[in-house]
């Protein structure tokens, strides 16, 4: 296997506030390769976006404490100077955030925005830059670029501006790109164009994209592997058919049993897990999931460890339940799902 | 429940209803165009149904839904509830309607009055109308605490103590407290993560059979709608382009607009998202203040047609049970008789990408 272009090894990130101590991100393992697309799944507060953020070094604070490692091409960012992260920063590794509105400068154009990120990682002049902005805003499919870069972002709508967001993110040819629930401010019409988009950017680049999302739909369409989090933890990872028709954790199940999906007929009731994701500040002993889990038993107050439980040898997990217990407990949470 | 047929039964009755938007210009404020957010609706709604309102940013779902709780006055056309016409009322003969209805906003963050403690938010409605004392009003908005699932020591604290879906329940606890016929649900449940989504989706479920309620639920997820749904109104552009049954929408959708629009909701299954293909519209949304002459849709349209498109605004024209399009095509469309325009400004073909090689 080649040698992954991203690696995190054990990444903690915690947050000094006046409350205590914020636990949000509890040990996360990953390893990312190129062309390929990793799919973080969870719910508000599970840390996912923190992770994302750390990959650029975009929490550092003298509040937060990082341990563990990020080590992109061999070198780990946590440790990096600030001059050499910004070397890396949106040139080797992009990010695509969530709000359009409030990620692009309102005060400059979005052509602007486009040379000046060029320019401060090559040394080319602006004019250049700029022939380049305007072919990277047709790559994402603004109608009229040249007159489009003159734009302010208001003057966008809000697919224009997310796609004008991703030209942003891919002007220095990145490595890596992370995409912050980069469609969830969209409908879904421009959402199918720009999955089609970052896709048809991965393979033109072969660049490995990090995608974010609490749509499972969408994890579904274009990731190769996903990782399931909670409450500042991987609970579940694995390529994405293991996950999505032998998932492992109660967590997962109920994830994917809590939407109503367009394929099948009608449900009575949704699933739904009850109550609501655990503070960072005070987690639950053992399981992260035990309050919430309808299978929580005895031994759920030990922590389970991300091990390899299932044949598959990529799929790991954090749950004690028996394989036999599983199979026959998730079908109800996952109404009426084949299981393989 | 067809469209013509609950003269007697239905609870509530747009008539060609328009709202327009003035654009101001200049010192002197003078009228330049008009957004055309809603623009001749008709629709019906009977007692006890949920009829859910679908379609993009901008078409004018939300403002239809605001003219129907009369946050906002209609341009012209009228709307009757349970007989009565609304459209001549001033605002103090409104009022005894508006305690039939009432409404659900989208942001649990931006609704609640973050000065205001849980209990007067959801008690004073019933303060404004009038309605029992304040011992009376206490004990009525404990018992709404409980039954939208929080707590009645919940009554002295404020909304920034509660997670989304619990202020949610909150805005539904408010909604509840007129004992109102009719509930409008503006996108009530998009900001919410999945897991209490479903929460909210359910509890709102329930309540529908409790108090007899009636739903007009806005959003523009299309799968939580048609879980929701009995009926669904599909707009486009301030129009509805097709109104049917939900399951009828999702199995034999007719408008080429739905068909898109269901055609880019991604499903939650590797397998079933290999197969699905997604029929990109080129464009974007025409501005609403200069809709496209004749059909609204005709300039996106993949079946767009040299006659009739450009020159003829298509009606609602009834295609099945209770199923009604807005399209001079829809029949021919359905029997495949008419080839699809491939113009898209992305590539239309999409690389597969389901196939990963297993490491």
């Amino acid at each position: 296997m080649a040698e992954p272009l991203l690696e995190v090894k054990g990444l903690k990130v915690r947050f000094a506030t006046e409350d205590g101590l914020v636990k949000a991100v509890d040990g996360v393992d990953f390893e990312l390769e190129r062309g390929k697309v990793l799919g973080i799944v969870g719910e508000s507060g599970s840390g996912k976006s923190v992770t994302a953020m750390t990959l650029l070094g975009l929490t550092r604070d003298q509040n937060s404490l990082f341990e563990g490692q990020v080590l992109y091409k061999g070198q780990d960012i946590l440790t990096m100077p600030e001059s050499q992260l910004r070397d890396i920063r949106g040139n080797e590794i992009a990010m695509i955030f969530q709000d359009p509105m409030t990620s692009l400068n309102p005060v400059y154009k979005v052509g602007y925005q486009i040379v000046e990120a060029i320019v401060a990682h090559e040394a080319i002049s602006k004019k250049v830059a700029r022939r380049r902005a305007i072919d990277l805003l047709k790559q994402v499919g603004i109608p009229s670029a040249e007159e489009r870069i003159d734009s302010f972002p208001h003057e966008l709508s809000g697919g224009m501006r997310q796609r004008a967001m991703i030209a942003l993110a891919l002007s220095c040819n990145p490595d890596i790109v992370i995409a912050d629930e980069p469609t969830t401010a969209l409908d879904v019409t421009i959402q199918a164009q720009i999955l089609a988009l970052l896709d048809k950017l991965r393979t033109d680049f072969d660049s490995a994209v990090i995608l974010i999302t609490h749509d499972l739909g969408v994890v579904a369409s274009i990731a190769h592997e996903i990782l399931v989090m909670y409450a500042g933890r991987v609970v579940e990872s694995g390529p994405k058919r293991e996950l999505f028709y032998d998932p492992q954790m109660p967590y997962t199940w109920g994830l994917l049993g809590s939407i109503p999906r367009l394929d099948r007929p009608k449900q009575e009731k949704l699933h739904s897990i009850t109550g609501s994701p655990p503070s960072l500040i005070n987690v639950p002993v053992g399981c992260k999931f035990r309050p919430r889990c309808p299978h929580a038993f005895d031994r759920c107050t030990d922590e389970p460890e991300l091990v390899n439980r299932v044949e598959s040898p990529d799929h790991f997990d954090r749950c004690w339940l028996s394989l036999d217990d599983k199979r026959r407990l998730r079908g109800e949470t996952l109404a009426g799902e084949a299981v393989a | 429940m067809s469209e013509n047929a609950n003269e007697n039964g239905a609870l509530l009755e747009v008539k060609s209803l328009k709202k327009y938007f003035p654009i101001h210009k200049g010192v002197t404020r003078r009228v330049v165009a008009n957004v055309h957010a809603v623009d001749d609706v008709s629709l019906s709604l009977a007692k006890g149904e949920t009829l859910g309102l679908v379609g993009e940013s901008g078409c004018g779902k939300s403002t239809l839904g605001r003219c129907i709780v009369r946050l906002l006055a209609p341009t012209s056309g009228d709307i009757v509830f349970e007989g009565q016409s609304m459209g001549k009322l001033r605002s103090r003969a409104l009022r005894p309607l508006r305690r039939q209805m009432q409404m659900i906003f989208q942001d649990p963050y931006a609704s609640l009055n973050p000065r205001k403690r849980v209990g007067t938010i959801i008690s004073d409605p019933m303060k404004i109308h009038g309605i029992g004392d304040r011992n009376e009003r206490k004990r009525k908005v404990e018992e709404l605490l409980e039954t939208v699932g929080l707590s009645p020591e919940h009554y002295n604290r404020f909304p920034h103590e509660f997670s989304g879906g619990q202020r949610q329940r909150i805005g539904v606890a408010r909604a509840l407290a007129l004992q109102p016929k009719l509930i409008v649900a503006d996108e009530p449940v998009s900001a919410l993560d999945v897991s209490i989504q479903a929460q909210v989706l359910n509890l709102l479920e329930s309540l529908q059979t409790q108090f007899d309620l009636t739903y007009i639920f806005i959003a523009h997820d299309l799968a939580v709608v048609r879980h929701i749904s009995d009926r669904i109104a599909v707009m486009y552009l301030g129009v509805i382009v097709e109104v049917s049954p939900a399951e009828a929408l999702y199995d034999n959708p007719l408008h080429p607009y739905t068909i898109s629009l269901l055609s880019a909701v991604p499903i939650p299954d590797p397998d079933v998202e290999a197969k699905r293909e997604t029929i990109l519209l080129p464009g974007e949304l025409p501005s609403p203040a200069n809709p496209p002459a004749a059909c609204r849709f005709h300039t996106r349209c993949p079946y767009v047609q040299p006659t009739r498109c450009t020159t003829e605004v298509p009606e609602l024209r009834k295609l099945g049970d209770g199923h009604f399009v807005a399209c001079h095509w829809a029949e021919k469309i359905k029997a495949g008789e008419l080839e699809p325009i491939e113009s898209t400004p992305i590539e239309p073909e999409r690389q597969d990408p389901v196939e990963a090689p297993q490491s």
